[in-house]
C-alpha cells in the first residue's frame, strides 16, 4: 500500500519504512504495529503550531529535511570518547548505543544482579516474550506524530526489567551516542522499562553527540512502574549542536509508586521533551523536575503531563531555565485530576532566568481539575539576573563574568539539589557554573 | 597618608541628588564616624564608594590610595582593598557561604598577584577569622545570609571583611537592628581588624557603636554636605542634644 503523501519530505518516510520492513525485519505481530503507527503518522503529518501542543515550537526544519534511516551499524566511537557522558562514574551498567545500534563492546551490562535483565530491543525481538509484546503498547501515537513515527521504525533500544522486590543500587544508563557518521540520518530509539512490585531502581537516559553533525533523534521510552515501586529516571539531551532531538518518556504508575523525573536539556539545535506520567492507583507520587540551559539560537520545548486517575496521590513539578543570547525556551505542563481524583496534591513550578535581552520563554502551566477536593497550585516566574546581588558580589573583588556564572548556578541550584547521584548532581553544578562565560 | 579624598562630591538617585558638596579627607591608621540624621545622604556616600550603579556620581573627584575610584569598577575597589560592610547584606539561595567567600578571597589574591588557595587551606584560615566573629562553621554551609538572622547577616559582614582584610573598610550602619551583645562581637571584631596601614568609616545614627569603636574623628553630614566636625566627643554631644542643633544652622545658611 502507497502511505499517504505527509508534510515535506513523507515520501522519503514511506520509502525508508519500506527499506526498515526489509532490513530489519521483526516477528509479526511488531510489524504489524508498526504498519498501523506508519499509517497513522501519514495521516497526521508533522505537527504544525496550529496544533495545539506544538503552538511554540515550529518543526518545519525537520519537516523539510530529508533523513535517510540508518538500520546497519555504524560509527567509530570508543569507550575513551564516553567518559565526559559519565560524569566520571565508572560503576554503572551501561548500555550503549552508536548512531542507535547497540554496542555491546562498548556496554558493560554482563555482570547484573539478581531480578535485573537488560536487552537490546534487536535482539530481544526474536526470543518474542510477555515483555517485548509490551513494546509500542504504553506509549500511544494516536495524537503524537512523533510517537506514531518512532513506533513505525522501531527496531533498537534498551529493554530493562527489574523483578519484584528487587533493589538496585547502581544506576542503570542508557547511552545514545551519535558520530559523524550520523549525519543526514534519523534514529528512533525505542526502551522499555518495566520496574517490578516494590523493586525500586535508576534509570539514567543520555541523548549525546562525538560531532557537530546534522541528524534526528525521535526517542520513546516506555514505563510501567509497578505497586510500590520507586523508579529515578535522569534524562540527559546533550545531542550535538546542529542535531534535532524529539524524545518522549510515557510512564504508567500502578498504586503506591513512585516515579522522579528529571529532564536535562542543553544540546540540539531544535529540542522538545514530552514527559507523560499517569497515576494510575491511590498513594502514588510522581517528581517531574527538569533543567534547560540554552544559547545561540536554540530552541527547546518541554512538554509535561501529569494524570491525577486515582484519589490521594501528590505530584511535585519544578522546571528552571537559563537562556541566553537569542535562545527560545518553552515550557507547557499539564496537570489533570479527574473527577475521582479526590485528595489531590499537586504543585507545579516554571522558573526561567534571562541572559540576555532578545533570549524568550513561552511558559504555559495548566491545570484541568475535574475533582472538588485537592490542593494544586502552579506558578511560572520569568526574571533576570539580580543587580543587587550582582553589585554585592563585585563590591566582594568578583568580577561580572564570575558573579554572573556564580548567580547563574544559583539559580538551578534548588533543583540540582533534587538530584541523587552525586556524580550526576556534581556534573549538572559544574555544567551551571561553566556554561555560560 | 591620605588614603582617601574626597571633594566636592555630588551624586544622585534617579533625578534627585542627594550629595551635594562633600569633602572628606581619611589617612591611614584613622577611624572616621559619619553621622547624621536619616536622609542626611550616609548611606549614599557609602554606596558611592563601593561602586554601586545605582548611584551616579555628577560632580566633585575621590581620589584613593593615589588612584581615581570613580575610573574604577566594584571589583577592582575591593581588590584594592576597599570594603563595604552592608546595611541590607543581600542574601544569595544557593551559593554557599564557603564557596562565596573563597571565591571573593582568591579573586583578591589573584588581582594582587598571588596564588589561589585551595579548600582545604582556606577551612584553615576560616577557622581563626570564625573565631573573630563568634560563629560556628556550620554557617559557611549555609546560603550567603539566606535566612540568617539581622545579628547573622551583619556578623558575616564582619567576617568577610575578617578574611578580605581590606585597607578601607566602611560600616554602613553595621550597627543597627543589633542586639548589645551582637553589638560588641561586631564591634570587637573591627577593632582586631584595626592595623596601623588601614582606616575605617563607620557610618551610623546612634553614638550607641562608638563607645566600642571608637573614633578619632567624627563629621556630621546633613543634607549631603559635612556641616561639622570634630573629635570623639562631638558624637556625645549629638547623643546628648539630638540633630536640630547642627541642622538649624545648616538650614539658615541655605
Amino acid at each position: 500500500m502507497t502511505a499517504p503523501v505527509v508534510t515535506g519530505a513523507g515520501e522519503s518516510y514511506a520509502a525508508a519504512f519500506d527499506d526498515l520492513s526489509a532490513a530489519a525485519a521483526v516477528p509479526a505481530a511488531a510489524q504489524s504495529v508498526r504498519r498501523a503507527a506508519f499509517d497513522r503518522f501519514a495521516s497526521l503529518g508533522f505537527p504544525t503550531t496550529k496544533n495545539e501542543d506544538w503552538h511554540f515550537t515550529s518543526v518545519a526544519p525537520i519537516a523539510e529535511e530529508e533523513f535517510t534511516l540508518l538500520t546497519a551499524k555504524s560509527g567509530d566511537v570508543k569507550r575513551a570518547d564516553l567518559g565526559r557522558f559519565t560524569f566520571g562514574a565508572t560503576d554503572w551498567y551501561t548500555m550503549v548505543f552508536v548512531n542507535g545500534r547497540f554496542t555491546p563492546e562498548l556496554s558493560d551490562i554482563a555482570r547484573l544482579p539478581a531480578g535485573v535483565k537488560i536487552r537490546d530491543l534487536a535482539s530481544a525481538w526474536s526470543k518474542s516474550s510477555e515483555t517485548v509484546d509490551r513494546v509500542g503498547r504504553l506509549a500511544s501515537y494516536d495524537n503524537h506524530a512523533f510517537t506514531a513515527l518512532n513506533t513505525a521504525f522501531m527496531y533498537d533500544g534498551a529493554v530493562i526489567e527489574i523483578a519484584k522486590e528487587v533493589d538496585v543500587e547502581r544506576p542503570i544508563h542508557v547511552l545514545y551516542v551519535t558520530d559523524a557518521t550520523a549525519a543526514k540520518t534519523m534514529m528512533h530509539p525505542r526502551n522499555l522499562v518495566v520496574v517490578g512490585r516494590h523493586a525500586r531502581a535508576t534509570l539514567i537516559e543520555s541523548y549525546v553527540s562525538t560531532s557537530d553533525a546534522m541528524y534526528l533523534v525521535n526517542a520513546v521510552t516506555e514505563v510501567s512502574v509497578g505497586e510500590g515501586a520507586t523508579l529515578r529516571h535522569y534524562k540527559m539531551q546533550r545531542e550535538g549542536r546542529r542535531a534535532f532531538h524529539v524524545g518522549t518518556i510515557e510512564a504508567h504508575q500502578a498504586r503506591d509508586s513512585h516515579y522522579v523525573s528529571f529532564s536535562l536539556a542543553t544540546g540540539a539545535e531544535l529540542s522538545r521533551t514530552n514527559v507523560y506520567t499517569t497515576l494510575d492507583g491511590e498513594g502514588c507520587g510522581a517528581t517531574l523536575n527538569g533543567l534547560y540551559m540554552l544559547d545561540g539560537e536554540q530552541i527547546c520545548d518541554h512538554q509535561t503531563q501529569i494524570i491525577h486517575a486515582q484519589p490521594n496521590c501528590f505530584s511535585r513539578e519544578l522546571y528552571k531555565g537559563v537562556l541566553d543570547d537569542r535562545s527560545h525556551g518553552v515550557f507547557n505542563g499539564k496537570v489533570y485530576v479527574h473527577p475521582i481524583a479526590q485528595k489531590t496534591d499537586g504543585k507545579q513550578t516554571n522558573n526561567t532566568l534571562l541572559l540576555s535581552d532578545t533570549a524568550h520563554i513561552d511558559t504555559k502551566p495548566q491545570l484541568e481539575i475535574f475533582a472538588d477536593d485537592v490542593k494544586c497550585t502552579h506558578g511560572a516566574t520569568v526574571g533576570q539576573i539580580d543587580q543587587t546581588a550582582l553589585f554585592y558580589l563585585k563590591s566582594r573583588g568578583i568580577d561580572r563574568a564570575l558573579a554572573r556564572r556564580l548567580l547563574t548556578y544559583a539559580f538551578a541550584a534548588d533543583v540540582l539539589e533534587t538530584i541523587e547521584i552525586e556524580a550526576v548532581r556534581e556534573g549538572l553544578e559544574r555544567m551551571t557554573l561553566e556554561r555560560f562565560v | 597618608m591620605s588614603l582617601l579624598v574626597i571633594k566636592d562630591l555630588t551624586a544622585s538617585v534617579g533625578d534627585k541628588p542627594i550629595l551635594k558638596g562633600l569633602s572628606l579627607t581619611v589617612d591611614t591608621g584613622s577611624v572616621h564616624a559619619v553621622m547624621g540624621p536619616n536622609g542626611s545622604g550616609k548611606s549614599t556616600l557609602a554606596q558611592v564608594l563601593a561602586g554601586n550603579p545605582a548611584y551616579e556620581v555628577t560632580g566633585g573627584s575621590i581620589e584613593y590610595d593615589g588612584r581615581d575610584l570613580l575610573e574604577m569598577q566594584p571589583e577592582e575597589r575591593a581588590q584594592a582593598g576597599m570594603f563595604l560592610a552592608f546595611q541590607y547584606p543581600v542574601e544569595i539561595p544557593g551559593v554557599s557561604n564557603a564557596y562565596f567567600l573563597r571565591a571573593a578571597y582568591n579573586e583578591i589574591r589573584k588581582a594582587r598577584g598571588h596564588e589561589e588557595v585551595d579548600p582545604l587551606e582556606f577551612a584553615d584560615l576560616m577557622e581563626e577569622k570564625l573565631a573573630l566573629v563568634d560563629m560556628d562553621s556550620s554557617m559557611l554551609n549555609r546560603s550567603v545570609n539566606t535566612g540568617f538572622s539581622g545579628g547573622e547577616k551583619k556578623r558575616n559582614e564582619i567576617l568577610q571583611m575578617a578574611v578580605l582584610e581590606p585597607r578601607l573598610a566602611i560600616l554602613d550602619e553595621t550597627d543597627s537592628g543589633l542586639d548589645i551583645d551582637a553589638l560588641r562581637v561586631v564591634a570587637d571584631g573591627v577593632n582586631k581588624l584595626k592595623r596601623p596601614d588601614n582606616a575605617t568609616i563607620v557610618v551610623t545614627h546612634y553614638q550607641r557603636l562608638l563607645n566600642y569603636i571608637v573614633p578619632d574623628y567624627v563629621h556630621v553630614l546633613v543634607n549631603g554636605r559635612i556641616v561639622k566636625s570634630g573629635g570623639k566627643e562631638l558624637a556625645l554631644e549629638l547623643e546628648e542634644k539630638g540633630y536640630d542643633w547642627v541642622i538649624e544652622p545648616a538650614g539658615a545658611a541655605a
